[in-house]
């Protein structure tokens, strides 16, 4: 992954976001304690804020230049972004939700997404009609199918309880081994951190504290 | 009811079917607007849309007049350009149902538009979709039962209209003679008995609209 985050600034209710990195790490996790800008910085990289200074670069290609005015909109951008209350189309079945973001001609076959989330049993009930976990796997495939350069997930787990936890956590480890898209992963919990990621970056008050 | 009593029922759905049709569109986009956008100005355009919300509709009625005359500014150069009368025909009525619902229509929708979440179209457009494709699969399909209800709720706030109406259109039978323009016709010629007639179909009406939007407005709260 080469992901460039170049003085990049965005002010927030009680602080600014001020990021100066570049990941290189297949997986990078983000680790930091709630309202320290995680979730801002992931909206900046999938194009849904806009920084008011500096640059963000994706594989060589320059998503956001403050300075340049330049701002790639997020059709754009082959960023898959999955959020943390998942953002289902409440009014799509859950095939339709996979097939939302998924072009003709996509390099990722979508009956190998539904294998490995196994989704087939789900893909005909509607999204109100899913358990969380559920919910879950089809956000992860929604945004898989869309065939992203890279794939943002904050905090997938965080609103399913233990068990479930450990049913999806098996599910993430498969996309990774299986499609090497790289991802950066938001989570407040350390064992997923050292399970999914290569490196960790620490981030409180906005700021980058800490690189591992 | 005499077929006078059918023709002014006709009469009275198609112009208001015809003015909400004709503001839906232009309505549509500028409640999409103030629901999702900031501009300049913006807070002088919900005033000027909301408006005749609170104006006399009378007074509403006699700036049509003045607008639409064959020596008004717009009603002329349509005489001189299309040959078009509007004053005192149909089209008369069709505007002045179509100003008058307007704020009605805006705001409904503007609230429908509202209650679709943001980060859905967000999320919609990371997956490659463009502004003009998620407003059609994501903000249009979520917002339909409120748009239903606005569409349902001006309809009958049209079939109702009086005051734009009788300066704009006058009262000529069969041409612009509306439920309540005929109402108030009859009471005036002193046929009471009839006038109840038609108040009892007025009234049948506006309590279906309500009841539809009613309806509809219930059936989305819960999603």
């Amino acid at each position: 992954m080469s992901l460039i985050l170049e003085n990049l600034r965005l002010p927030l209710a009680d602080f600014a976001l001020e990021v100066n990195v570049e990941l290189a790490a297949p997986v990078t996790g983000l680790f930091g304690p709630s309202g320290a800008g995680k979730t801002s910085l992931l909206e900046v990289v999938a194009g849904l804020r806009r920084p008011t200074a500096g640059r963000v670069q994706l594989h060589g290609r320059v998503l956001d230049d403050a300075a340049a005015r330049q701002h790639l909109p997020p059709e754009r951008r082959q960023v898959g972004y999955v959020p943390q209350d998942l953002a289902l189309f409440p009014h799509l079945n859950a095939r339709a939700n996979l097939e939302f973001g998924h072009a003709p001609g996509s390099p990722l076959p979508s009956a190998k997404v539904v294998d490995i989330l196994e989704l087939a049993p789900l893909l005909d009930r509607r999204v109100h009609h899913l358990s969380g976990g559920e919910k879950q796997r089809v956000a992860l495939g929604r945004a898989l199918l869309a065939s992203p350069a890279i794939l943002l997930m904050d905090e997938p787990l965080s609103s399913l309880d233990q068990r479930l936890r450990q049913r999806v956590l098996p599910y993430l480890q498969a996309i990774r081994r299986e499609f090497s898209i790289p991802m950066i992963y938001v989570s407040h919990a350390r064992d997923e951190i050292e399970m999914l990621c290569d490196e960790v970056l620490e981030i409180a008050g906005g700021q980058c504290t800490r690189r591992s | 009811m005499t077929p006078e009593d059918w023709q002014t029922l006709w009469l009275t759905i198609w112009t208001a079917a015809a003015a909400v049709a004709l503001i839906l569109p232009p309505g549509a986009a500028l409640a999409w607007l103030l629901a999702r956008k900031r501009w300049p100005g913006k807070t002088l355009v919900e005033t000027l849309v909301a408006l005749p919300l609170v104006v006399p509709p009378v007074a509403t009625g006699l700036v049509l007049l003045k607008l639409l005359g064959r020596r008004g500014p717009v009603g002329g150069w349509l005489y001189q350009t299309f040959g078009w009368e509007i004053v005192f025909t149909w089209k008369a009525v069709v505007v002045a149902l179509a100003v008058m619902s307007f704020p009605l229509l805006v705001r409904s929708l503007r609230t429908a538009f509202e209650g679709v979440p943001v980060r859905l179209e967000g999320i919609a457009r990371t997956l490659g979709r463009g502004p003009w494709n998620v407003f059609w699969t994501v903000t249009l399909p979520l917002a339909r039962r409120g748009l239903a209800a606005g569409v349902v709720l001006s309809f009958a706030r049209a079939l109702g209209e009086f005051g734009a109406t009788i300066m704009v259109a006058g009262f000529i039978s069969g041409k612009t003679s509306t439920l309540s323009l005929s109402i108030y016709q009859l009471v005036q010629t002193g046929q009471d008995a009839h006038a109840m007639k038609l108040l009892g179909i007025s009234v049948v009406l506006a309590f279906a609209a309500l009841w539809i939007s009613e309806l509809l407005t219930r059936r989305r709260q819960p999603s």
